[in-house]
């Protein structure tokens, strides 16, 4: 099926090395025969099940899969927003019960406190971990700085742009030096540019923090940009199809886009996702004449 | 769509002229309704009196008689009834109505009826929103609270406030106690439900971004839905504002008759009723400026509304809220 030029399995000894570097790191998130079920006992409809996985320290996961496939679910019990049917979600080795201050969350929606200035809400978590006024002033400033958006600590939400908000969600949940970043499609909202433009930001700052990242996305160009390893996601029922080690080495750049590593992974991607589907013969579906204007379509 | 601002100002401005120029084409144009006429000579017929109203048909009847009889014919001119008073008329009166004296000694002036009905409408609404706004955004905030409280609101919202005119005043007695009693039972079941409604539509996306940064219990509450929907709550602070209007005439009724009611009533009595007109628009017209300043007191309090904010222009507002919260 694959031929050997374009085997996503085959990856540079640098970047062999590099993953054998990370599987020493010590295990932050481990998630144990993770099943999710809804509804009544015998209507009940099965999200996902039996997701087991181990991330460990500073590394980059990107969950896709298409929709349906749980995967938002799947966060949102890690973030401790959702309950588990079955199976543990370990952080540091300890149960999740419920939402809190060590897995910091970036939401597709805009969720900044409309009320607050830009610089109060960097300011929220570290004043709900009972931080001093005056010190959560100067940490937040260093995170707003990180970001790029010191000139703005005095706007409000709503005179930013999509892009500043989300980067002001991400300096609010660093704030609070989280053990893991949950981002469950951060930048789909976003427009094209801006959204490149956001995917090398969360790079830049990913590699000044020491953090974690769990990445939910739908985009498999995102995913082979971002992440050390594509934890791709199945349906009916959801399931984890296959964890994948990113061959495209680091630094990563847009020059890469053509390289064999990163073809061949967004093949395997899209091969994954997108299963080849039958398609039925094209001459028994009636044609819709909408003008005169004659048949010449192609 | 928004309007340019100054098609807004001027639809505004139409939205009173139109039935001001009803009311002015009803008075001042005689052919379109005036249906009386006022004598001014009784000529030989012996029921009309000078100063008298009599129907159209009535007159012209018997002026047609004195006509054929040779005798003299009465005079008089086509007028409204005195129950539509003519708008110079109304508009004398929200001068001369707080310049006259009331008839009798123990009677109030226009002015101290206006103030008892606001005072009593001030200690209504401040009593009702003490306990109705705190109980309201428990029973939004917390289910066990919405259980335990709206199922009973809910039903006795459905007792008329009226209905507890004479409990009121066998329990608080005559004075203005069982008038803001009335105002109370009116306004706080509705501000309860209302309220709590509101605090319930608060974006979900909100409480969970502060619970992942570390939010709980009490401080979700104070910290996250409270600011979350005070723009709200304050909207419909002022909607309710205007139903505890609607309840104080009810209240003013109760027991002994005061405030702007018993004024209206009073005048209509004498048949004054341009001071009548006067009195029922005053109440419009504090209503309607009390619920002016609040929207603007609004923007100065909730600074995130705001479309924008214009970057050269300061408005009074920005130089103020310095001083009154500190950063």
């Amino acid at each position: 099926m694959i031929s050997s030029e374009f085997d996503y399995r085959k990856m540079s000894p640098a970047v062999a090395e590099r993953f054998a570097r990370i599987r020493q790191r010590p295990v932050i998130l481990s998630v144990r025969d993770l099943e999710k079920r809804f509804g009544s006992e015998e209507g009940a409809h099965t999200a996902f099940q039996g997701v087991s996985l181990d991330i460990h320290r500073r590394e980059f996961i990107c969950v896709i899969g298409p929709s349906g496939c749980g995967k938002s679910t799947f966060i949102r019990i890690v973030a401790g927003l959702d309950e588990a049917s079955d199976g543990v979600v370990l952080l540091d080795g300890k149960a999740v019960t419920g939402p809190g201050p060590d897995r910091g969350m970036v939401f597709q929606g805009y969720t900044l406190f409309p009320w607050l200035t830009v610089r109060a809400n960097v300011m929220f978590g570290l004043q709900m971990c009972g931080k001093d006024k005056l010190v959560a002033e100067s940490e937040a400033r260093e995170w707003l700085d990180m970001v790029g958006l010191t000139k703005f600590e005095h706007s409000y939400p709503h005179e930013l742009s999509g892009g500043m908000k989300q980067r002001v969600a991400i300096a609010r949940a660093l704030a609070n030096g989280p053990r893991i970043l949950i981002m469950d499609e951060p930048f789909a909202a976003l427009d094209a540019q801006t959204r490149c433009q956001m995917q090398s930001y969360l790079l830049q700052i990913w590699k000044k923090v020491d953090v974690t990242i769990l990445f939910i996305t739908h985009d498999l160009e995102e995913a082979a940009y971002l992440a050390d390893r594509v934890l791709v996601m199945g349906t009916n029922p959801g399931r984890v199809v296959e964890f994948i080690d990113n061959p495209v080495p680091r630094p990563r750049s847009s020059a890469q886009f053509l390289s064999t590593e990163y073809l061949a992974l967004k093949a395997r991607l899209d091969e994954l996702i997108h299963p080849p589907v039958e398609v039925g013969d094209e001459d028994l579906l009636p044609m819709v004449k909408l003008t005169s204007a004659g048949d010449d379509v192609e | 769509m928004e309007l340019p601002r100054k098609r807004r100002l001027l639809l505004t401005l139409l939205s009173f002229l139109a039935p001001l120029a009803v009311w002015c084409a009803v008075s001042y144009v005689t052919w379109l309704w005036h249906p009386l006429v006022h004598i001014t000579a009784q000529g030989d017929v012996d029921y009309f009196a000078e100063d008298m109203d009599v129907a159209r048909a009535d007159f012209d009847r018997e002026l047609a008689k004195t006509r054929a009889d040779g005798t003299a014919p009465p005079e008089g001119f086509r007028v409204n009834p005195v129950y539509l008073p003519a708008p110079h008329e109304v508009a004398r009166a929200f001068y001369t109505a707080f310049k006259t004296p009331p008839r009798m000694a123990s009677e109030p002036w226009l002015h101290e009826s206006l103030g008892h009905s606001i005072r009593t409408i001030f200690w209504g609404f401040v009593l009702s929103s003490l306990f109705g706004v705190p109980l309201g955004i428990l029973c939004g905030s917390y289910r066990f609270f919405s259980r335990l409280q709206e199922p009973f609101i809910e039903f006795f919202r459905y007792l008329p406030a009226p209905a507890f005119g004479a409990l009121c005043i066998a329990i608080l007695g005559i004075d203005d106690a069982p008038k803001i009693a009335i105002i109370v039972i009116g306004t706080f079941f509705q501000q309860v439900l209302v309220i709590g409604n509101t605090v319930r539509k608060v974006d979900p996306a909100l409480i969970e971004a502060a619970q992942t940064l570390g939010a709980s219990g009490w401080q979700l509450v104070r910290r996250v839905i409270i600011p979350a929907s005070i723009t709200d709550i304050y909207t419909d602070m002022r909607i309710l504002l205007g139903w505890a209007w609607t309840y104080l005439i009810v209240a003013e009724v109760v027991g002994s008759m005061s405030g702007i009611t018993y004024f209206i009533n009073q005048q209509a009595r004498y048949r004054n009723f341009d001071n009548v007109y006067a009195a029922i628009m005053m109440i419009g017209i504090i209503g309607f400026s009390c619920d002016l300043f609040l929207a603007w007191l609004g923007t100065g309090l909730f600074p995130w509304k705001r479309k924008s904010r214009s970057g050269s222009r300061i408005s009074f507002w920005d130089r103020l809220r310095p001083k009154l919260i500190p950063a």
